[in-house]
């Protein structure tokens, strides 16, 4: 495995690029060309080599570069990590779930080693080796959740489970479409989304919730999530929408290829064997119109999904106001042909 | 004034009951401004009960945001101890020392303003109670206690959407997203995409 | 979800005779691995094959949940159950493979708890067992009460003893012992949690004193499985899969649905999870509902059955699977 990690950057001078590999195997989330909210959950299990799929937690070419945007997140606002007293067994889980799944995944980059509760990480890629008792939280620089999610893509959240509900009471947001962790920590599974307009009436939350509560060990499950950004920005969260909001006025119909983003979350679900709480991984993708519309099917496709997409959930998603633009973009791209069923691209 | 009606909401936003009596060892009865007759109603309602639940009692009270003090007709019920504090934050220490004495069995019954019943129930839920446990009942006031989700500072006594948040100096609408742990509602800056362009200010909460 | 989750091919290590009634047994996997960890209460589900008939039981995991080399589980003998205690009792050796489910938790531990109280009674406390493991790894206050009818017959009452020390209370009901629940229940400081485990009279005992203590609810937490009844056999016609099955007297219409090849969901098998909840499409007769999992609204409508406790008398029963 030769890949190299990106030098580029999420912020300023946005230097992020997909590769062609990366563009290849982008989680184009569209299996059809219209689109309404559903709880479409699907076993986690390995998928295609090579997809985003293919291991428990994906590490791609960004890595490196999302780890760095990250910490500087943290230092900028140390809040968007956060933990509940009683969640630090959950946070362990995941730290071994982590390093376990990547370790076996990818050795030529982790290497974990257990002699009982001792156990030795290597990161290659990150420049890291840590020595620490597992379970005793003095050994790390931090604490579990927040050491290992410092060194792995995507945010973090950590449900406990009691009383028929789940409750949001841990973790590592910076990579967010626009919800505050600071806020919502604390939360039951229907309070942190009572913002989501349409879906409760559908019922997508109650059966949602019902079968997360159900969610056994050893069998995770995953799904799509979207909406857009402008520019390469990670880090769109509510704490900071006075600087990115701005940004959504200057798309004009010479930048917007360039600069508009498709955003997909490949989110996952864990049950926790220890604390029997819920970990649920949300890996942010950003893909460039440029770069997307290089797949002829997904051109047609996004373009029919976002012309065609009901308004109030463009405008919970916040791209309403360059819906038009970029209708006009992508439909350079749109002959009319029919797409193919499913989202992988046409070989 | 009576118990407060709310339209209908999002699931985050709290929503409030009536008081009433509830089998228990000990009961703490925290409120604020008109909640003090959420709290004489119910005792009204318990009739002959009464005398034995007051014997078990605990009320502390403060005046509401607009200065309403009904301290003596609560005083007048003979609780086994009244304490009129002049706001939640004197009353804050007394609470917690309460709370850390108590035992399983107590009862809370919050009443009054949104603020008060949030910041009570966030110092219930800190000592170990879920607050599915705790009884709450609006009265009086519907201002707000709003956290800047920008700047993170809460303005109190919030009346109208928008406004200006009292640290950052951003122009905020005020969502029904409420955080228990924060004991507040969410302010979002409302003009961050068109600066200056912020509708009239609506007096939504008085 | 049940349907396709994985399951743990298991040898079984040890089998201890703890006392005439119960026996303890360890499982270790049998490719020589570690069994993943799990939480203080969870159970597993153990699969047992006799003689063509297919039983899934579920059992409260008692080891230390962080001892990954095994689990081990106590099984009392039922003389007059439907026959899983007694093939184990009887037929299960050190030595024999057998299938057992991921853990799964449906009694956790609240981990918000200032102190968590323990009520077992009898067998209820194996899933204590591994509770008290787990809290005292983590550095947590509890206190285990736990009743059996004399020494001999409670289990593992001098080894708890000696691990925990004053934390343990025992109670022989031989020797007119019982525990003084209403004085237990008023000294317990702001932030307690109460479990329960043990015969169904102890648990609604022990709930109905604690509700009128003031106990809130969500504080309040018990775990009974139910053994499904034994009953006079009916047919249950499948819509879906177009198919009509006789349910032994020995068996639940879940296991029957499973002997006839229908894929059902499941987890607890007992009862209490509601994973196997199934509408009832038409009913003419009686359902006799036995889970506790339905409100008294949904059992007294006749529109829904969980198939792996209740029973049916009656002219036809026509289910949504």
């Amino acid at each position: 495995m030769g890949l190299e990690f990106n030098t580029e950057t999420f912020r300023n001078d946005f230097t992020f690029k997909n590769s062609p590999r990366a563009i290849r195997r982008f989680p184009f989330p569209f299996d059809r060309d219209d689109y309404m909210y559903s709880v479409n959950m699907e076993p986690h299990v390995p998928g295609r080599p090579g997809s985003v799929f293919e291991h428990m937690f994906d590490v791609d070419e960004h890595y490196v570069a999302e780890m760095r945007d990250r910490a500087q997140v943290l230092a900028d606002d140390p809040l968007r990590c956060q933990s509940l007293p009683h969640m630090e067994l959950a946070g362990w889980d995941l730290l071994e779930l982590i390093m376990e799944s990547k370790a076996r995944d990818y050795p030529q980059w982790f290497e974990l080693h257990k002699n009982g509760n001792r156990w030795h990480w290597i990161n290659r890629p990150m420049e890291i080796e840590q020595k620490f008792t597992f379970l005793d939280p003095t050994t790390l620089p931090c604490g579990p959740m927040e050491y290992i999610t410092r060194q792995a893509q995507g945010d973090f959240t950590l449900q406990d489970q009691r009383d028929d509900n789940l409750w949001i009471e841990a973790g590592m947001v910076t990579t967010q479409a626009d919800w505050s962790l600071d806020f919502d920590i604390g939360m039951s599974f229907h309070e942190w989304h009572a913002p989501v307009p349409k879906a409760h009436q559908m019922g997508v939350f109650d059966r949602a919730l019902k079968f997360l509560l159900k969610l056994q060990h050893g069998a995770p499950v995953r799904r799509f999530n979207w909406t857009m950004t402008v520019d390469p920005l990670l880090d769109t969260s509510p704490e900071n929408y006075p600087k990115w909001g701005p940004t959504k006025t200057t798309l004009t119909p010479e930048n917007i290829g360039n600069r508009q983003h498709l955003r997909v979350e490949l989110q996952t679900l864990h049950r926790l064997p220890r604390s029997n709480a819920i970990a649920f991984p949300i890996r942010c993708y950003l893909i460039k119109f440029e770069e997307l519309v290089t797949i002829p099917k997904w051109a047609r496709r996004l373009h029919r999904v976002i012309r065609d997409i009901d308004p109030e959930l463009s405008t919970y998603k916040g791209f309403i106001r360059n819906r038009e633009l970029m209708v006009q973009y992508l439909s350079q791209f749109d002959d009319g042909a029919p797409t193919s069923p499913g989202w992988w691209p046409d070989e | 004034m009576t118990k407060t009606l709310f339209e209908p909401s999002i699931r985050s936003r709290p929503v409030y009951g009536e008081l009433s009596p509830r089998a228990g060892s000990a009961h703490l009865f925290i409120a604020d401004g008109e909640g003090a007759e959420a709290i004489t109603d119910m005792f009204a309602k318990a009739g002959a009960d009464a005398p034995a639940l007051l014997a078990k009692s605990h009320i502390i009270y403060m005046p509401g945001p607009y200065g309403t003090d009904l301290s003596a007709a609560l005083q007048a019920l003979g609780a086994a101890q009244f304490h009129r504090a002049p706001s939640f934050n004197a009353a804050e220490l007394r609470i917690r020392k309460v709370l850390t004495d108590a035992h399983m069995g107590l009862q809370v019954y919050l009443a009054g303003t949104e603020t008060v019943i949030g910041l009570a129930q966030r110092e219930v839920m800190m000592a170990g109670l879920p607050f599915e446990a705790v009884q709450t009942e609006h009265r009086g006031s519907l201002s707000r206690r709003v956290q800047c989700v920008h700047c993170k500072g809460v303005t109190e006594n919030v009346t109208t959407d928008p406004f200006v948040c009292s640290h950052c100096g951003l122009n905020l609408f005020v969502r029904d997203h409420y955080s228990r742990r924060l004991a507040a509602f969410q302010g979002v800056n409302i003009d961050a995409e068109d600066p200056g362009l912020v509708p009239a200010a609506v007096e939504r909460f008085k | 979800m049940s349907v396709g989750a994985p399951k743990i091919d298991v040898t079984v290590a040890e089998v201890v005779e703890v006392n005439s009634l119960i026996k303890r047994f360890r499982f270790v996997r049998a490719d020589g691995g570690a069994m993943p960890p799990f939480s203080g209460g969870a159970h597993v589900v153990v699969e047992m094959e006799e003689n063509g008939t297919r039983r899934l039981n579920p059992y409260s995991l008692m080891s230390d949940p962080s001892d990954t080399s095994g689990y081990s589980i106590s099984v009392r003998r039922d003389d007059l159950g439907r026959g899983g205690s007694l093939y184990l009792h009887k037929q299960v050796k050190a030595g024999m493979r057998m299938q057992i489910s991921h853990p799964v938790n449906l009694f956790p531990i609240d981990a918000r708890a200032k102190k968590h109280l323990l009520l077992a009674g009898g067998i209820g406390i194996t899933p204590f067992m591994s509770m008290m493991g787990q809290l005292q790894k983590m550095g947590q206050k509890f206190e285990l009460h736990y009743s059996a009818r004399s020494p001999q017959l409670g289990a593992y009452c001098e080894t708890l003893a000696a691990t925990y020390g004053d934390r343990v209370h025992l109670y022989y009901d031989e020797a007119g012992q019982a525990v003084d629940l209403d004085r237990l229940l008023q000294g317990q400081p702001l932030g307690t949690h109460l479990y329960i485990c043990g015969p169904k009279g102890m648990i609604g005992w022990a709930k109905s004193r604690a509700e009128a203590a003031g106990w809130p609810r969500n504080t309040v937490h018990s775990e009974e499985f139910l053994a499904p009844p034994v009953g006079n056999p009916f047919d249950v016609e499948l819509a879906a899969s177009g198919v009509t099955v006789t349910v032994g007297a020995a068996q639940s219409i879940l296991e029957a649905m499973e002997a006839a090849g229908v894929d059902a969901p499941y987890l607890c098998r007992g009862g209490a999870c509601g994973q196997c909840e199934t509408a009832v499409i038409r009913c003419d007769g009686h359902i006799h509902h036995h889970d506790h999992w339905l409100t008294p609204e949904d059992k007294a409508s006749n529109r829904k059955i969980m198939p792996c406790v209740s029973r049916f008398e009656g002219k036809s029963l026509v289910l949504d699977r």
